[in-house]
This record gives C-alpha cells, structure tokens and sequence, in this order.
C-alpha cells in the first residue's frame, strides 16, 4: 500500500459522500456549541504546557502571535513550525500517513486545504466563542472544524527608490511591459498557498496566457509569498508580481521603501483559516490557543502588528489602510483550488521552468 | 595459551553483528529505492521511469546542467587549488601556515551558508559588491558587477567550497615527495622551474587527477547551493529535481528513478579515482628522507601571497563579513552604520523563534550520538580490517566505504522510502536521521581510523593477548589508549559533518526532528536573511571551537574529506 495520497483521489471520493449526504442532513453532525476559555480548561492546558502550531504566515509574526498567546497563558509554550502553506500541507500529509501526529493547531493561506482535511476527517469540530457569536457565516465552517483567521490581499507591489510612482505598474497586464524584464520578482505556487490560490483566481479570470508572457519576463523565482516584499526592501529588485499586501504594510511601518498597489484587473483575495487537529498531542492547549487566535485581543494584533485583515467585527483597521470593502478583489474559491491544484503547479513548473 | 581459551573470545559474534548492522544500513535503502525506481504507483513493475528520465526535458535539462555545472568546477578547482597548494607545500611563501589555515576554513564552512553569504554579496541590485561598484564607477543602478543568480554564479559558489578538496589532496601529496628526486634534477642543471615542471608536476599529477574527480562529485551531489541560487534563477540541477519530485504530489517513483544515475556515476568516478590513487606508490618509492627542499620564489614571495589572501576572500573573509554584517544591520544590504545597528536579529533568533532550542537541541543530540556511534564502527572495522583478525575483513572493510558512493540526496530519497512504511517506521524520529548521518559519516571515520591504527604496531597487542587477554580486552586496554587522538580527531570530525548535513536531513526531517542546517533552508525560503546570518554564524562559531579542538591533537584533517551537503 502507498501512503502517498492525492488530493484529487480524496475529492473523487468526497463529492460521492456530499452528494450522498445532502439528503441525509437531519443526522449531520452540526458545530458544536461554543466554547470559551474556562479555567479547567486553562488548567488542563497549563498541564499539557505546550501546543505546536503549523502556520504559513510569515515568521516574526507567527512568533509574536506566540509569545502573545505565551504571555496570556502562562506555562503554555508555543512551538511554531513555519513553511509555506503547500509544504505544511505535505508534510502533515507525510506525516499522518507515517502516524506521526505532532501538529495541534493549522493555519494555512490555502484554504482548499481546508476542505481536504475535514473530507480526510481529521479535524476537530470546535468552536471558539468569539467565532460564534462575531464571525459572518461565510468566514466559519458550519460544521465548526474551521474560521478565517486571517485575510489578505495578494498584490504587487515596488520600491519607490526605484521606480517612481508615476512610473509604477497599475495593473496586472502593466507587468509584461518589456521595461520590466529582469526587474521583478515573485513567488511560487508550489510553496506558497497565497501563491496558489492567487494563480488559481488570476488564471481563471485573466487566463493562461498572462502567466505565459509572464514566464518570458525573466523574474527572480523565489518561494515564499513573504519574500518579494522582503527582496524589494532590500532594493533587489524593483517590481514585485505576486506576494504578501501585509509584508509590505509591515515594511513600511519600518519606513522600508516599498509601496502597495492594487491591480485594476482585481486583487486576488486569500484567506488563511485556523484549525485543529482530532490527533492533536496536545488538545486542551490546541483549543485554548484556538479559542485565543479569535479573540479581539489576537486579531487586533494581527492587525496592528502584522498588517493583516481581520474579519472580527471588534478589530478597528489601521488608519492609512484602504479598507477591504473599498477594493477590487476577486473572486475566492477554495473549491475550485482543491479541484486545480495539482494541475496548477504543474503548468506552472512547465512555464517557469522551476 | 590455555588461558586464552578458557575465556569466550566474544569478538567473533560481536563481528559478525556489525557486518550485519553495516549491510542493513546501506542494503534496505539501496534496495528500496531499486524497487520503487521500477514500479508505477500501484506498485507494478515498469520501466516507465526510466524513459521519462531520459526523454522528459523537465528531467533532462537538470542532468546535463549538473554534468557541465561538475565539470566546470572541477576544472576551476584544479585550476587555483593546484599552484595554490603547490606554493604552500613546496615553496617559502611567507605565512604558508596561515594559508592552510584559511583552506580549512573554507573546508568547514558549510557551503549553504556560504551560497546565503554570496546572495548578500552579489545578488544583482542588493549585493553589497554590486552596490560598492555602483558607487565607485558610478554606473546606473541597473547595471551590476556580479549576479550570482547565474549559471556562473553557482558555479563560482560552488568551487570556493570544492576547491579545499584538491587542494588538500595536492597539498599532502607535494608534502609527502621527497626532495632527493628535485634535488637530483638541480644537480644535474635543471632550473627551479624545469625541475617543478619535469618532476614535481608529473608526480604530483595522480593526486591532482583524483583531485578533480572528487571535486566532480563534490558539485555533481551538492544540494545546498542550487536550491539556493539556482531556483531564483530559474534552472535546476538534479538534486534538486529530485528533491521537487517529493514535494505534493510526490512522485517518489521517478525520484527514485532520478536519483540511480547519480548513485552509479557516484560509484565509476569513486572506482577511477581509487584507481588513479592506487598508482600513487610508484611515486615515492625510496620511502621516508628528508624534508622537501623549498623553491626560493625570491620576489614573487609576497605576490604570491597577495594571491593567495585573494582567492581565500571569496570562500572566508568576504561571506564571513556579509554575514556579521547582516547580523548587526537592520537591512540586510546596508552596511552597518549607527542609523541601522541592531541587536534585534540577535535578540529574534535566541529569545523568540521558538524553532531554535529544539533545532539546536536535534543538532546536538544528532551530532554527538552520530559521532560516537561513528567512532565506535570504525575503531572496531579499522581494528578487523588492519589487523586481519576475523575472515572475511574484507568485506567489513568494503562495507564500512561503501557507503561514500551514496550521494546524500540518494540516501535521503532511499532512507524515506524505507522507513516510511512498514516494517520499520522511523519516520519523524530522530533514529532516522541518526541512521543517515551514520552512514554518511562513517567512511570518512573509518578511512582516519584505518590510518590511526597503521602507526599502533600490532607487537604490543600480541603481547598482550599472549598474556591473557581477550582481542577485546587487549583493544581496551593497548590500542584504544595508544588510540586516543586520533579517536578524538574522528568524533570531532564526524561531529562538524553532522552539522553541515543538509542534502540527506531535507528529505528526512519532521517539525520535530529539525536540525539547524535545515532551519536555516527553510528561513531561506521566506528571506529572513537576517536570521540565516545569526544562526550561521553560531555554527561556525560552534564548528571552529570543535576544529580548534580536534587540531590540538595531530592528525585532524589530513586526508579525510568532509561531504558536501
């Protein structure tokens, strides 16, 4: 037997249980009842003392969500394993299937991941309060395994020692200009899930052939969605193609030459849900440090520190900050990126060769 | 001699477990990794593989890139390290000590960080070289010296860490002639330069020969640098086809494919260059005489040694300076100046990445369990082996080598698909690790042990045993502590390999098993180059206190050759 799963073997067999089960809903198992963070529960979780969180959000940040949550609870110690979305996604894969359960809590920027682990059944259903009562339907699963976490934009982006803002590429179709041959860099859908899941929007809306006279502009490839912004800070290149919005609000905070644009085509939109796991080694911890990750205290970090969006009615975003509502975004479709994926990251090996 | 019946000689058995132990280590993952490169994935046989391997661009560019990529730098590395360590051993170059010195820096350095380093210096636009030509000839801010996200730039990262292989190997050798046959030539009327070029030369040609076969390998199986220099660019080598082979969905089928060529290549160059060194006996026939005499370079004696400082800037003194740059400046392409001085990335690497202590933690544990485990294997097989004490030593001794032939990418794929799956799943253990980096380390161990035990004469443990002794009692008591240096020099050894160990870890770690190389491979993927630069420079600092250490006793270094990763 061949531990390797697909995840289109697992969708095949999902849409059959779906379809089966629609029916059926008066049996289905609905959210759970909200929980909130008792003292027996922080008990518990003090006696556990630590909780494993696998997040693709950049580094310094998940750290400081950590120390936070550290700092909140005392005696809990946060381990933060940090990868790109795609690479958390294999390697809890490759461990499931090896039995090695060491993750408690999962965030990843590729919620088609999402659907994969709770088709696999191996979420938990849990509810955090604030989840419950705060969170807009379409940010929470109804079976309560998952809620948005954290929600940005992936856009492009320059650096204003090197391009003037007049000069500045406005939209998506501005990049295959041939003065920015050589000038630009981005990031990999095979590592990044905010990669993915942009290549996914991008491609249905403004089709292929963009990401095949892309590939012809010669860009520095790298991997996470957090490094071109960092590489444009650093004045390595001047135009970034793809990345994260809240690196760039977290570099300008540090007065980094880099600018935000939003494409006229549409940003696409990326959501980064929180879960945790039934296996989880730790699962009172795993719980309080979900319940935490919701709560106004944590979001508004996230926010203020990070750069990111929250969707918690009771976060105030950052003056300077155009607000989500007021930009052209596209389209979300976890669905669609579950059913894509694989075959979005091998036509995209094929066009840029790495 | 009845006594020494009466006690059970344990050393039989005992032999014949670890023949067995040295046969699993390299059997199961060799095996596994055979049968997965013939099989599709419902597990029937097919020869599949093997046709996309040579008929997929996608899978071929990358063997042809990584073939010219060796060739290359093996040509580069015989090129410098040949008159570099011609001058070192054979002439009065003022401070030939320190020079060494500097080559076995480079050696120690892990070459990753040193690819990390070289980004810092000469990425196109934010490489601090690039900047300082900016700056001098005033050129506009599109134009750049150096780009290391090149063809040529990997190249050129790649021998500055290659070359200290021929380098050494030269060295000893040029050390190790005699200087009757050069003296014979002045004698006779030959010049300096005719007497280098008629008798140094051609018998120092065999280790040059076997220098630039090592230095193909060396480039051929590195997977460090082209993961790092190479993707931004957008080409690959085979390592790291092979390793984007395994990630989702992973095709470990073709990887396994993929990674044959590498592992018989591996094995023919090993072959021809056992070959090559085998001849190397002709050479110094006459044995043992006096010290090499010493070419007078006269006026070319500081030139010479300007040359040398310059080739060592690229492998030491220039990265070593980007990364304590990068440590203590806010941005990790300005120069550290009293606007941007921080001790934030300090502070973020040891008091809030929580990944540290237990990288750090793994990496220690790793190290020295491998290290003692390794010294153990081979003080015992180099014992066997020198001594002819059991039948079949041989193929102890053939055993304990083997595994050098195993391009640590290749392990990595073949270990994963072994303990992956039943009957032993070690995955997301440290055992796992430790069984790769046993195997790695092990040939090198046994190779400084085998000579260690040349210089113990076997008089005193047969004294020993006509008293009375087991063969294990007379070990532990006569030849371990006649032993004991160079015990010492094999543990700090195989620990400083363990370190660097990167290319059989990538494929092999779990959240929990990480090992520092592989925590800075990952900060690298999201550019936290500041980070990378803390913790790199910790295991350099950690890597020379434990080469200081093993340089105290003699005969560290000599001969032995750590692997690129």
């Amino acid at each position: 037997m061949r531990q390797h799963f697909s995840r289109r073997d697992v969708l095949k067999a999902s849409t059959s249980i779906v379809a089966s089960t629609v029916f059926a809903s008066p049996i289905r198992a609905a959210a759970p009842p909200p929980s909130s963070a008792t003292p027996e529960l922080i008990a518990a979780a003090q006696k556990e003392g630590k909780v494993v969180w696998y997040t693709s959000v950049d580094l310094p940040l998940a750290e400081r969500v950590a120390k936070t949550f550290e700092a909140r609870y005392p005696g809990i110690a946060v381990r933060v394993e940090r990868s790109g979305a795609e690479r958390v996604f294999q390697r809890i894969g490759q461990e499931y299937s090896s039995r090695v359960h060491a993750v408690d809590v999962v965030n990843s920027s590729d919620a088609a991941h999402f659907i994969t682990w709770k088709e696999d059944g191996i979420l938990a259903p849990f509810v955090p309060e604030d989840v419950a009562k705060h969170y807009p339907a379409e940010h929470k699963d109804p079976d309560g395994q998952f809620a948005s976490f954290r929600v940005w934009l992936c856009t492009i982006g320059y650096n204003t020692d090197l391009v003037k803002p007049e000069d500045a590429p406005k939209s998506f179709a501005d990049l295959l200009d041939p003065k920015w041959k050589g000038k630009m860099v981005k990031a990999h859908p095979g590592y990044s899930g905010t990669i993915m899941t942009a290549t996914f929007q991008m491609a249905r809306d403004l089709g292929w052939p963009y990401f095949e006279k892309l590939a012809q502009q010669n860009v520095m490839q790298v991997q996470s969605s957090a490094d071109p912004p960092k590489k444009l800070a650093l004045g390595e290149r001047s135009v970034m193609c793809d990345g994260n919005e809240y690196n760039l609000f977290q570099l300008m905070d540090k007065k980094s030459p880099v600018e935000v644009v939003y494409a006229t085509e549409g940003s696409p939109i990326i959501i980064g849900p929180n879960g945790i796991f039934k296996a989880a080694p730790n699962p009172n911890a795993a719980r309080l440090f979900q319940i935490f990750s919701f709560t106004p205290e944590a979001q508004q970090l996230i926010v203020d520190f990070g750069g990111l969006r929250s969707v918690h009615p009771q976060t105030k975003e950052r003056p300077g900050h155009k607000l989500l509502k007021d930009i052209k975004t596209l389209k979300d479709d976890p669905a669609g990126v579950a059913k894509q994926g694989e075959e979005i990251k091998a036509r995209y090996v094929k066009l840029f060769k790495v | 001699m009845q006594r020494r019946n009466s006690g059970f000689d344990m050393s039989t058995p005992l032999i014949a477990a670890f023949a067995l132990v040295l046969c699993g280590l390299i059997l199961l993952p060799m095996t596994w990794l055979a049968y997965y490169s013939v099989t599709d994935k419902s597990g029937a046989f097919t020869l599949a593989n093997f046709k996309q391997l040579v008929t997929d661009p996608v899978l071929l560019e990358p063997l042809l890139t990584t073939l010219t990529i060796a060739t290359l730098t093996s040509l580069i590395c015989c090129v410098v390290a040949a008159p570099m360590g011609w001058l070192v051993a054979r002439t009065d170059l003022p401070m030939s000590r320190t020079v060494r010195a500097l080559v076995t820096a480079s050696f120690v350095t892990p070459p990753f960080l040193g690819a990390i380093a070289w980004e810092l210096l000469a990425a196109p636009n934010s490489g601090l070289l690039n900047q300082a030509y900016r700056a001098w000839t005033g050129a506009g801010s599109d134009s750049h010296l150096f780009n290391i996200y090149s063809f040529t730039g990997l190249v050129f990262v790649i021998s500055c860490y290659t070359f200290p292989y021929v380098f050494v190997l030269v060295a000893n050798t040029l050390d190790r002639i005699p200087g009757d046959l050069e003296d014979a030539s002045s004698i006779l009327g030959g010049r300096a330069f005719a007497t280098a070029r008629r008798i140094t030369i051609p018998l120092a040609m065999p280790a040059l020969l076997a220098g630039a076969l090592v230095a193909f390998l060396q480039a051929m199986t590195l997977f460090g640098s082209p993961a790092i220099l190479a993707l931004p660019a957008g080409f690959h080598t085979m390592t790291t086809k092979i390793w984007s082979l395994f990630q989702y969905p992973p095709k470990a089928e073709l990887a396994a494919a993929a990674a044959l060529p590498l592992l018989l290549l591996t094995v023919a160059l090993l072959r021809a260059e056992h070959k090559i060194l085998g001849r190397r006996g002709f050479s110094v026939v006459g044995g043992k005489t006096g010290e090499p005499r010493l070419v007078k370079l006269g006026a070319l004696r500081w030139p010479a040694l300007i040359l040398c400082i310059v080739v060592m800037l690229c492998p030491v003194f220039l990265p070593y300076g980007a990364l304590l740059n990068a440590t203590f400046s806010k941005v990790a392409s300005k120069v550290v100046s009293f606007d941007n001085f921080t001790f934030h990335n300090i502070e973020f690497v040891f008091f809030e990445l929580s990944a540290t202590k237990l990288a750090l933690k793994n990496t220690f544990i790793l190290g020295i369990l491998t290290a003692t485990i390794c010294t153990l294997l081979a003080v015992v097989t180099a014992y066997v082996t020198t001594r002819k004490a059991v039948p079949g030593y041989r193929v102890l001794g053939f055993l304990a080598t083997a595994p050098v032939a195993i391009p640590g990418i290749v392990l990595g794929v073949g270990l994963f698909l072994s303990y992956t799956r039943p009957p032993f799943v070690l995955y997301g253990t440290l055992w796992i690790l430790l069984i790769a980096f046993v195997t790695i380390a092990l040939p090198a161990a046994y190779q400084q042990l085998q000579t260690g035990f040349r210089t113990v004469h076997v008089d005193l443990e047969e004294a020993s045993r006509i008293l009375g002794a087991t063969r294990l009692q007379s070990l532990a008591h006569i030849t371990a502590p006649l032993l004991r240096t160079s015990v010492i020099a094999t543990w700090c050894f195989v620990f400083v390999g363990v370190m660097r160990e990167l290319s059989a870890a990538i494929m092999l770690f779990t959240s929990e098993t990480k090992v520092i190389s592989v925590l800075i491979f990952d900060l690298n993927e999201s550019g936290d180059l500041a980070a990378i630069s803390v913790l790199g420079l910790m295991m350099l600092a950690i890597t020379y206190a434990v080469v200081i250490l093993a340089n105290r006793v003699p005969g560290f270094g000599g001969g032995v050759r750590l692997r690129n990763t």
